[in-house]
């Protein structure tokens, strides 16, 4: 896990029972994930950035709670949501702006956009916009791993939607049979685009991975300590040589599939939406126990928030005078 | 090619000794696919290397085309060089996914910065009363994608050379190997020789004709150039050997050379292979051309599979040469 400054932590082992600074950790990175989302959600109805983005507010303990548990060498995948994958692995918000408003200064030098975010530095094998399309990738990654004899463990972050892709039971199948250190982090926020998921996916989403063999644990996606505790676990497990997991993680996300969808009262409730914002909240549950058992004061987050809001807003500001590429950079790295 | 200590070996075994050099010379390279170890696929292609190198390296996959692949992608990434076996090019639609959106947008999408060196081998080719569902030459699906290089071997010697330099690529490469070629032998040098991507070969030279033929077109476009030395035209035969990167010069320079040229590819013509290239020929040499480009591929059907049914949908050594009769205005 690395602050959201893009500097690794020397201290990022896998700890089993985490102490007040790791919960503080994972505090201020939640809240500079949620804090980067509203300033993409800024930049859309400013209409400074080109595209759309699709926020993670409300998801934020998964992609923490995971990451907390990985070191800086082990690989993820992210999604088509997934800037706070990238920025719980370490990425820069400096160049996730840049990268989302298409300057040369961001991860993919303007190639990419926020839905292809990658860092060889963090370990980022990239967010990937094919839906279950990194599942291959982050197997192959863990394959690797195993073949070159290290203890690199790969983190497969998905959506529920990817449970309707038929690669992911081919990957899951191959893992398990070769018993690969690779975590699928299933995020389930209920909705496949503007599609409850019990539209969309019969019988337990969790029964996929056990019908394999696949070590299956489901945790309450907005605890980040729930998440963490388990994902630690798995990470453990993976490195000992143990094989596979897959993580069931019950989230929500609080905006709308993308930046602009903005009316979904014929999808969800607002009462519904009204509910994970307020009482199912995960950087609220985690402040609420932050504060409850000592661990912080108010005054103490309340300065968190302020210097994240200052580094986001100056990230953006970066962004925004930062250089376009220029045109003739079109024909490169098509090929290395 | 040296003279000294070249074997005449068949295309298969060509294949096999590349694997196998590049398997002893580099680690990270090994072989993923259906039936690869023991069975050795069923052209036995493959037989005798996981003997070699072991189950490790050389890897049986359940029947998992586009999974595999995926797994290719993510090993290419992150230190090896994996070579996938896809067993008939018919099951190349499975892996689109992986390779048209994964392998062949990584590099670019991450502004350069991860690499996909892997290798798909697969296979094309009619003739085998196989039927539609493993007859197919689709080589021309992944030359159109960019990010991907497509390799056309029609020889032992090419084979052998052109699957090293892949291997020894930084990025995706698609190789076809023509099934019916299989048992064909050729002379190959015993010593280490590569070829690189992107130089067509000059077949046979000529000065009335050029036939541009890939792969397994290659021997019926050689075929008819005998069948026109008879009649006193003097037909050059270019193998590109890759349809990309394609080696554009030396097809324009061959046809402003002989100012006529047919294209034949055992691909669909329609929107393929031979369009592309005719293109190429018209934009580069038309000043120079005498008569319109003409392209010949496989019959826009389903491959049937019935044996005269089948024989039909092919170019032949007869058919290229009546085409090329009548191009260069003899009786």
């Amino acid at each position: 896990m690395s602050t959201v400054t893009g500097q690794p932590n020397p201290k990022a082992k896998t700890k089993l029972s985490p102490d007040a600074a790791t919960w503080l950790r994972m505090y201020r990175q939640m809240l500079a994930i949620r804090l980067f989302e509203e300033q993409v959600n800024e930049l859309y109805t400013r209409a400074l950035m080109p595209g759309l983005a699709h926020l993670y507010v409300g998801e934020e303990a998964v992609a923490v709670g995971v990451c907390e548990a990985l070191q800086n060498d082990d690989y993820i995948t992210s999604t088509h949501r997934g800037h706070g994958h990238c920025l719980a692995k370490g990425a820069s918000p400096n160049r996730m702006f840049a990268a989302l408003l298409g300057k040369e200064a961001g991860y993919c030098k303007g190639k990419g956009g926020s839905m292809h975010i990658a860092d060889p530095a963090t370990g980022n094998l990239g967010a990937n916009a094919i839906v279950a399309g990194s599942v291959g990738i982050a197997t192959g990654a863990a394959f690797s791993s195993k073949y070159r004899g290290t203890t690199q463990v790969a983190v497969c972050f998905f959506g529920e939607g990817a449970l309707g892709q038929g690669v992911l039971y081919e990957e899951m199948n191959m893992a398990q049979l070769w018993k690969l250190p690779v975590i699928y982090v299933c995020e389930n926020n209920s909705y496949t685009e503007y599609t409850h998921c019990s539209e969309t996916t019969a019988g337990d989403m969790a029964a996929r991975a056990t019908a394999f063999g696949v070590h299956a644990e489901t945790v309450d996606g907005q605890d980040v300590r729930a998440v963490h505790d388990v994902t630690a676990k798995l990470v453990e497990r993976a490195r000992r040589g143990d094989g596979p997991a897959f993580l069931l993680c019950n989230t929500y996300r609080h905006h709308g599939h993308h930046v602009g969808d903005i009316s979904r009262e014929y999808y969800r409730s607002k009462q519904e939406e009204r509910l994970w914002a307020t009482e199912r909240d995960p950087i609220k549950l985690l402040s609420n126990w932050l504060v409850a058992n000592k661990h912080a004061d108010a005054a103490t987050l309340d300065k968190v928030h302020a210097e994240l809001k200052s580094e986001m807003q100056k990230a953006v500001e970066f962004a925004i005078a930062a250089p376009y590429p220029s045109a003739d950079k079109a024909s490169e790295d098509v090929y290395a | 090619m040296p003279d000294t200590n070249t074997r005449e070996i068949t295309f298969a075994e060509a294949v096999r000794e590349a694997l196998a050099e590049e398997m002893r010379r580099d680690a990270r390279v090994f072989i993923l696919g259906e039936d690869v170890a023991e069975a050795g696929t069923p052209f036995k292609v493959l037989s005798g290397l996981v003997e070699e190198f072991g189950t490790k390296r050389v890897v049986d996959t359940p029947i998992s085309e586009a999974g595999f692949t995926g797994l290719a992608v993510g090993a290419a990434m992150t230190g090896l060089r994996p070579v996938v076996d896809i067993m008939f090019g018919d099951f190349i639609t499975l892996t689109m996914d992986q390779m048209a959106n994964q392998a062949a947008k990584v590099h670019y999408m991450s502004g350069g910065k991860w690499r996909v060196p892997m290798v798909m081998r697969t296979t094309l080719g009619a003739a085998r009363r196989s039927a539609a569902q493993h007859s197919q030459s689709l080589h021309a699906w992944f030359s159109h994608v960019p990010g991907l290089k497509v390799v056309l071997p029609s020889t032992p010697y090419d084979a052998k050379g052109l699957l090293k330099t892949a291997i020894r690529d930084e990025n995706p490469v698609v190789f076809f190997e023509d099934k019916m070629m299989f048992k064909m032998k050729g002379p190959v040098p015993a010593e280490e020789y590569t070829i690189p991507l992107g130089v067509a070969d000059v077949k046979r030279e000529g000065d009335d004709i050029t036939l541009v033929a890939t792969s397994s077109m290659v021997q019926v476009a050689l075929g008819a150039a005998g069948l026109l030395e008879e009649i006193g035209v003097s037909a050059e035969v270019i193998d590109p050997r890759t349809t990309w990167p394609l080696d554009e010069k030396t097809l324009v320079d061959s046809v402003k050379k002989t100012s006529r040229a047919i294209v034949i590819d055992e691909g669909y013509g329609r929107y393929g292979v031979t369009a592309e290239i005719a293109a190429v020929i018209a934009e580069g040499a038309f000043h120079y051309l005498d008569a319109p480009v003409k392209r010949m591929g496989a019959m826009h059907v389903p491959i049937p599979f019935s044996p005269p049914l089948e024989d039909v949908t092919l170019p032949t050594e007869r058919s290229v040469f009546d085409v090329a009769r009548a191009l260069c205005n003899r009786s």
